[in-house]
């Protein structure tokens, strides 16, 4: 690196550019050391103070493992959302529709027990083969139409898993879900419930797969067609773009990635039940993808990343720690507070709706954006310094 | 019609594009009123008019993003819009192919051979799920298909792209937020290849391809005057740039007609001549033939070898620029009529 800057000081600025260009020079390469360093150094990470205030490793690392999974759906909601810029609000049914495909095909309910590396991806294809029916009638619709839709149909899919008894168990949903097995390979058989580092280790993998082919598509014709959709449909039908099967790619590509979750997710509980698949799941990963910055592969993640941890450690441990401090009950006004009985986890919702209202108002391109994100909503800042940079860089 | 110098024109060596009777009208209002218009391959044509005369609409018409009420456009001979024929029989290639199953499945059923039935059922069920898919993609083969059963539908925008025909805006509608080499490389999609698996799987189909495309795009962009601005942002270009960075993106399409919808709107005078001279030099070096829309009458009049007029969706005049300009019906429409 610096051999190609020669005598010149290194700039901070350069260094990030030159950092840039490597990852988009080995994008694949980067995602595989980025992935070996999450699984070596966050299990770690829990063990320090602050973090090991909040649980045990064990109970982190299952965490991880399911913020995981909550990374898969962002990512997979990035493509239609962030990308093609279509607001899909019912996101979970295809979650559900991964995760009941994986129940149908290895548990004790239909007594098949299909090998879970097959189902994975045999749930993933059912979901996409869902995401292409829903698709293709609504694509047509634009904007807030297609959101009222997708609604809709999330709405469906569990009201219709809830209903009917026979085909799905209903409210008491699907158990004995076969865990992940691998087969005596490393010598391990199944995983069990017991040891949370597989899971996390597996969810990292899928993850890792998920990104490399994710990333490549976004820097393909496919993902430039996703973003001149985006932003102006009639100029890129009128340059050559089919619209239709271009929306229709973008969503089933986020309905493959949710159904992939989904076989995990079912895979790692060992039951599904249709109350984990409510309207608050898919506001909950749109709500990731937005904080996270819409339009950025690795943004969105560390955006799911960092809110399910809050929600499922910080929450969990901050009502316990408010608890153990033993705060008198106190009147404000005609209010009595008795915070020992304050679930915080209640709350969380408004968390998320101030948290938005918030971002919307001071960093409306999320916490991460892409730089194309940066652009649009920053737009008059940036354009000096890009059109100087752009002269410094390229004299000609 | 009144095609008052269609008789005085030698026989066209070749016509690019046919338009036969073409009407639109919204509703009560007749935007285009039975216009015959023929553009020869070759050359640059033109379409003038005062405003709300109908010439947009044409053009939309031509570009497959607005149906003409009636009339048929035929490119290099082949019809590309048209009103729908036959569209009622289409259904039948979508239901037909599940409800044969479906009855052979009832059948098995009644034979007690139930779990084939059940096989059958499912298959009927995947078919109409396809065939379904099929009617919303639209493929090569499929409008094939329909056309030899004769049931006619208009192209769809990025088939008539795909077929040599392509366009600018008059409000400038460029992909704001991508590079200028990433607009142009958009307009290049339809000529690209790479599938899916391609690009997920970074095969080699996919990266030459992408590098030679990029390579393409900059050339593209040199033609057009924007060398070494590959990498700003569309919307950071300076009025003029952008006018002719949509000009590099449609040419990326390697058109055989290239409709510019009022080009030099808005562009000062010596922006004006630069792309004046641009337009010559794509007919001239690409050999490509050009439909114009335009208001400055010195472009007009300097570039054209054909010019039409439309005037409250009727054409009502048609020449050589010279013809045009001495035509009364003309300088009646832009000046009214004389006070009497």
């Amino acid at each position: 690196m610096t051999a190609a800057t020669g005598s010149k000081p290194l700039r901070p600025r350069d260094v990030v550019i030159q950092v840039r260009d490597i990852f988009d020079r080995h994008q694949s390469l980067t995602i595989v050391i980025g992935a070996i360093a999450v699984i070596f150094i966050l299990p770690f990470v829990a063990t320090l103070p602050p973090f090991n205030g909040f649980g045990k490793q064990n109970d982190w690392i299952n965490t991880f493992a399911d913020a995981g999974v909550f990374v898969l759906l962002a990512s997979g909601l990035n493509v239609v959302v962030g990308l093609a810029g279509l607001l899909d609000l019912g996101y979970a049914a295809f979650f559900a529709i991964g995760a009941y495909t994986y129940a149908y095909g290895a548990s004790s309910f239909t007594g098949l027990h299909i090998p879970f590396w097959i189902m994975l991806f045999v749930g993933a294809g059912v979901a996409a083969t869902f995401g292409l029916l829903l698709g293709a009638p609504t694509l047509r619709l634009r904007g807030d139409y297609l959101a009222i839709v997708t609604l809709g149909f999330g709405e469906i899919v569990p009201v219709v898993i809830l209903n009917s008894d026979q085909l799905t168990r209903g409210t008491n949903g699907i158990t004995g879900i076969n865990q992940p097995d691998l087969y005596g390979i490393l010598g391990i058989n199944s995983f069990g419930f017991q040891s949370p580092f597989l899971y996390f280790v597996t969810v990292v993998a899928i993850v890792t797969v998920a990104f490399i082919l994710l990333y490549r598509l976004q820097d393909s014709r496919i993902g430039r067609a996703w973003v001149a959709v985006r932003e102006d449909e009639l100029a890129a039908a009128s340059m050559g773009i089919n619209t239709v099967t271009t929306k229709l790619l973008a969503f089933s590509i986020g309905a493959t990635t949710s159904g992939l979750g989904g076989a995990f997710y079912a895979s790692k509980l060992g039951i599904v039940s249709p109350d984990q698949f409510d309207f608050t799941v898919s506001f909950t990963v749109l709500a990731m993808v937005v904080l996270g910055g819409m339009g950025n592969t690795w943004g969105v993640a560390a955006g799911a990343f960092i809110i399910f941890e809050i929600q499922h450690q910080g929450l969990k441990t901050l009502g316990d720690f408010v608890q153990s401090l033993h705060i008198p009950t106190f009147a404000l006004g005609p209010l009595t507070v008795d915070l020992s009985t304050f679930n915080f986890l209640n709350y969380q919702y408004l968390l998320y709706g101030l948290a938005l209202v918030l971002m919307m108002l001071i960093r409306p391109e999320g916490l991460f954006p892409s730089r194309r994100r940066r652009r649009e909503l920053h737009a008059e800042g940036d354009e000096v310094a890009e059109l100087l940079s752009a002269e410094t860089l390229e004299p000609t | 019609m009144s095609t008052a110098f269609a008789s005085a024109e030698p026989a066209a060596a070749a016509t690019i594009l046919e338009a036969s009777h073409i009407t639109k009208s919204f509703g009560g209002l007749v935007a285009v009123h039975d216009v015959d218009f023929t553009i020869p391959a070759g050359g640059i044509v033109s379409l003038i008019g005062p405003n709300g005369a109908g010439k947009t609409t044409f053009f939309n018409i031509v570009a497959g993003l607005t149906e003409p009420t009636e009339g048929t456009i035929a490119l290099g001979g082949v019809r590309i819009v048209a009103r729908a024929a036959r569209s009622w029989a289409e259904p039948f290639f979508w239901f037909a192919p599940p409800v044969v199953v479906w009855i052979i499945a009832g059948a098995l059923f009644v034979a007690g051979q139930e779990i084939a039935a059940t096989v059958a059922l499912l298959v009927s069920i995947a078919l109409l799920i396809t065939t379904l898919l099929i009617a919303v993609i639209r493929p090569r083969w499929y409008v094939d298909l329909l056309t030899r059963a004769g049931i006619f539908r208009s192209a769809r925008p990025h088939e008539i792209v795909a077929l040599g025909v392509g366009r600018t805006f008059q409000n400038i509608r460029l992909f704001a937020n991508m590079t200028t080499l990433e607009n142009v490389l958009v307009g290049m999609h339809a000529r690209m290849h790479a599938t899916l698996v391609d690009a997920a799987l970074r095969r080699r189909r996919h990266r030459t391809e992408e590098e030679e495309s990029r390579e393409e795009a900059r050339k593209w962009l040199r033609y057009v005057g924007l060398r070494g601005r590959d990498d700003i942002v569309a919307r950071n270009l300076p009025y003029g740039d952008q006018r002719r960075l949509e000009v590099a993106r449609a040419l990326a399409s390697k058109p055989r007609l290239l409709l510019l919808d009022e080009p030099t709107a808005g562009m000062n005078p010596v922006e004006t001549g630069q792309l004046t001279a641009l337009i010559g030099r794509i007919r001239k070096e690409l050999g490509i033939t050009i439909l114009l829309i335009e208001h400055d009458m010195r472009v007009v009049m300097g570039v054209s070898d054909r010019v039409t007029v439309l005037d409250h969706g009727d054409k009502i005049a048609e020449g050589t620029p010279e013809e045009v300009r001495a035509n009364p019906k003309v300088v009646e429409a832009y000046l009214g009529t004389a006070a009497t």
